[in-house]
């Protein structure tokens, strides 16, 4: 968790409502200022990281292109031809000229640019991902706010061993059994792969994502096969993402319940569901959202290992065939896209906290 | 009843009794809470496991025995046996010891390591402060499997580089815990008081500032440990951790892939000794925080 629960809410609450609207703009748009430098380091700090691990770290990336019995003239052509002669500052500053113009290199399992492919399979990961968050919030918010309100009961028993069940089952292991189990002995999903074979390349992609290109293309059997692969992939990361959410609601919402505006409200009379969902439940929407957007990176990085097992075409199972295959170019190309979107989606739920809540400004 | 009065004094009368009586209270604590005990037993068992695997594992873990591969599980073979006719239960009793040996460098890297520069920046402050925390944060923000993927693509596939790669990628937060700690450390009268007999920076943070930071990181590291082994085991299923017949877990699971559908022991059984050993150390790290930190209420 990036969150700086401390220093938050702790400033004196006067010195916002006195005020006038224009310092609060003022204060926002340097807390703004902050993260967008943090942002900026990120991504450089992203760069450099897939940087060392591609140059610096192989013994000699020279011997990768030509091997190691080439003559010293061609190994030393080579070796300037790829600016390796240059010192380390100007091969970096050049790098990261090539990854800002879109140039991730080829790839030597593939032989496309590593850009073209990854535009190519990041929709199946985006897609699957996002379902998998829709699961993770519509259950798991109602989920922690269910165990927070009987505190203590069974339920709210069941609902934490779900939550560390979150932490301690390996996603790859949960996706091979629900596979066993729900797709071989009961047939109640579809199997690996995004779509039966006998629908493959029906539909022309438009945007990547199938659910969608099918109903563009008016093919609501298809759809309806696409939905029927994604059960599966898509409740296996839901899992991941509810066990998580629901902890967190849980957590914040009990903070909550503890307050004395709520015994307040208790004593007023207020019915108990009320209590819980319109004065407990609002003020932690603001850190939910924090939760939620974490999870959902989360989910795009999880997908990796689900992918595997479902070979599903996404950007998990390029960098894991990538891997295989030695196809540095593809493991940092796919590497850079995951982190980038990863801290991308982090940052913004940050931004998005700063903006909602005046506190945290 | 002398014995219980001696370890809960007060006022204890040496160091040593000090100490004994202060693990005793967290012993207390810890049995008061069921999940916590169930997690202790659990940590311990693997320790056992590891420790006697070779009395404790019915044959030989890497032996092939072809007449007997892929039998389902019976009083001979607990847990079944692998497409090479090896017994699963030896192998997964085995496997114990890479698991534990993966937690035990990870966490003795990664946490020194993020307890000094969390202790260093602190202490020092300003500019130093600020370029160790960035870079911490800058780590931080990283998808930290994903990371893990791309150093041992680049080391090689293989256990040491895979414990190396995970290190990597977890001592940022241990830094952040540590820094937190040393801040308030860093301000309390006795260090002000060492300060002024003329101690050393470095002496102030090696004997003074980092054991006081010990129990909240070994809290977190409990808490990390279902991670690095969920991680390990991750590796290992990609083909990029332990290579084989090294009997690790998520290895294992990755052979028994292609056998789910008919043979689901091959890959099940590992499975689950993966779910236990990570919930008996989410358990006790969940139990040694209520214990030790006082600061959160129960049940949360």
């Amino acid at each position: 968790m990036t969150l700086d629960a401390p220093a938050r809410g702790l400033e004196p609450a006067s010195a916002d409502r006195s005020g006038s609207a224009g310092r609060g703009a003022a204060r926002l748009a340097r807390s703004l200022a902050a993260v967008a430098a943090s942002v900026f380091a990120t991504f450089l700090g992203l760069l450099a990281i897939t940087f060392f691990i591609g140059r610096v770290v192989p013994i000699d990336p020279v011997i990768a292109v030509v091997g190691d019995r080439a003559p010293k003239d061609v190994y030393e052509a080579t070796r300037i031809a790829l600016g390796l002669d240059r010192p380390l500052v100007e091969q970096f500053a050049r790098y990261c000229l090539a990854v800002l113009s879109g140039d991730l290199g080829t790839s030597i399992s593939t032989g496309n640019r590593v850009v073209d492919d990854l535009r190519h399979v990041f929709p199946a990961t985006l897609e699957m991902a996002t379902i998998g968050i829709v699961i993770g919030v519509g259950l798991g918010v109602p989920m922690g706010v269910w165990a927070a309100a009987r505190q203590g009961s069974w339920i709210d028993q069941v609902i934490r061993v779900a939550g560390l069940l979150g932490y301690a089952v390996p996603a790859f292991w949960l996706g091979l059994v629900g596979l066993a189990v729900f797709y071989a002995r009961l047939k109640w999903v579809g199997g690996p792969g995004r779509l039966d074979i006998a629908y493959d390349g029906l539909i022309e992609p438009v945007t990547g994502l199938l659910l969608v290109d099918s109903l563009l293309a008016g093919e609501t059997e298809i759809f309806a096969n696409a939905l029927w692969h994604l059960a599966l992939p898509c409740s296996v990361l839901g899992f991941f993402s509810l066990a998580y959410i629901a902890r967190m609601t849980r957590s914040f919402l009990l903070d909550q319940l503890s307050q004395e505006f709520v015994v307040t409200a208790r004593v007023k009379g207020v019915p108990e569901w009320k209590v819980v969902w319109k004065h407990a439940f609002r003020p932690i929407l603001i850190p939910l959202v924090t939760v939620i957007g974490l999870s959902y990176a989360g989910l795009l990085e999880g997908s990796v290992m689900i992918e595997t097992i479902f070979s599903w075409p996404g950007i998990g199972n390029y960098l894991t065939t990538a891997l295989l295959n030695a196809d540095m170019n593809a493991v940092l190309g796919a590497t850079l896209v995951i982190g980038a979107v990863f801290i991308g989606i982090n940052k913004l739920s940050d931004i998005l906290y700063r903006v909602l809540d005046p506190r945290a400004a | 009843m002398a014995a219980v009065d001696w370890l809960l004094d007060d006022s204890p009368s040496s160091r040593l009794q000090a100490r004994i009586g202060r693990l005793y209270r967290l012993a207390l604590a810890i049995a008061r809470n069921p999940l916590a005990v169930a997690g202790a037993v659990i940590v311990g068992l693997l320790v056992l496991t590891a420790a006697f695997a070779p009395w404790i594992a019915t044959q030989d873990p890497i032996v092939q025995s072809l007449g007997d591969r892929l039998k389902p599980p019976s009083a001979a073979h607990w847990m079944g046996t692998d497409e090479l006719g090896r017994d699963i239960w030896s192998r997964v009793v085995f496997g114990s010891r890479i698991t534990l040996t993966i937690v035990l460098l990870v966490a003795l890297i990664a946490a020194p390591a993020g307890l000094v520069v969390g202790a260093v920046a602190a202490y020092a402050g300003g500019w130093t402060d600020r370029v160790l925390m960035g870079l911490t944060d800058v780590f931080l923000s990283m998808p930290k499997l994903i990371l893990a993927l791309a150093f041992v693509a680049a080391l090689g596939p293989g256990i040491e580089n895979a414990i190396i790669a995970i290190a990597i990628t977890s001592w940022p937060g241990y830094a952040r815990i540590a820094r937190a700690e040393a801040l308030v450390i860093r301000n309390s009268e006795f260090i002000a008081a060492v300060e002024l007999q003329g101690a050393s920076a470095w002496r102030v943070i090696s004997t003074n500032i980092l054991p006081l930071c010990v129990s909240s990181m070994i809290i977190r590291v409990t808490l990390d440990m279902a991670g690095i082994i969920l991680t390990a085991a991750g590796l290992g299923f990609i083909g990029l951790g332990a290579q084989p017949p090294t009997p690790e877990w998520g290895a294992m699971i990755s052979r028994g892939r292609s056998f789910i559908l008919d043979q689901w022991w091959v890959a099940t059984m590992p499975g689950f000794a993966i779910v236990l050993v990570s919930l008996g150390f989410c358990f006790l790290g969940d139990g040694l925080r209520d214990a030790l930190d006082p600061k959160r209420t129960e049940g949360k």
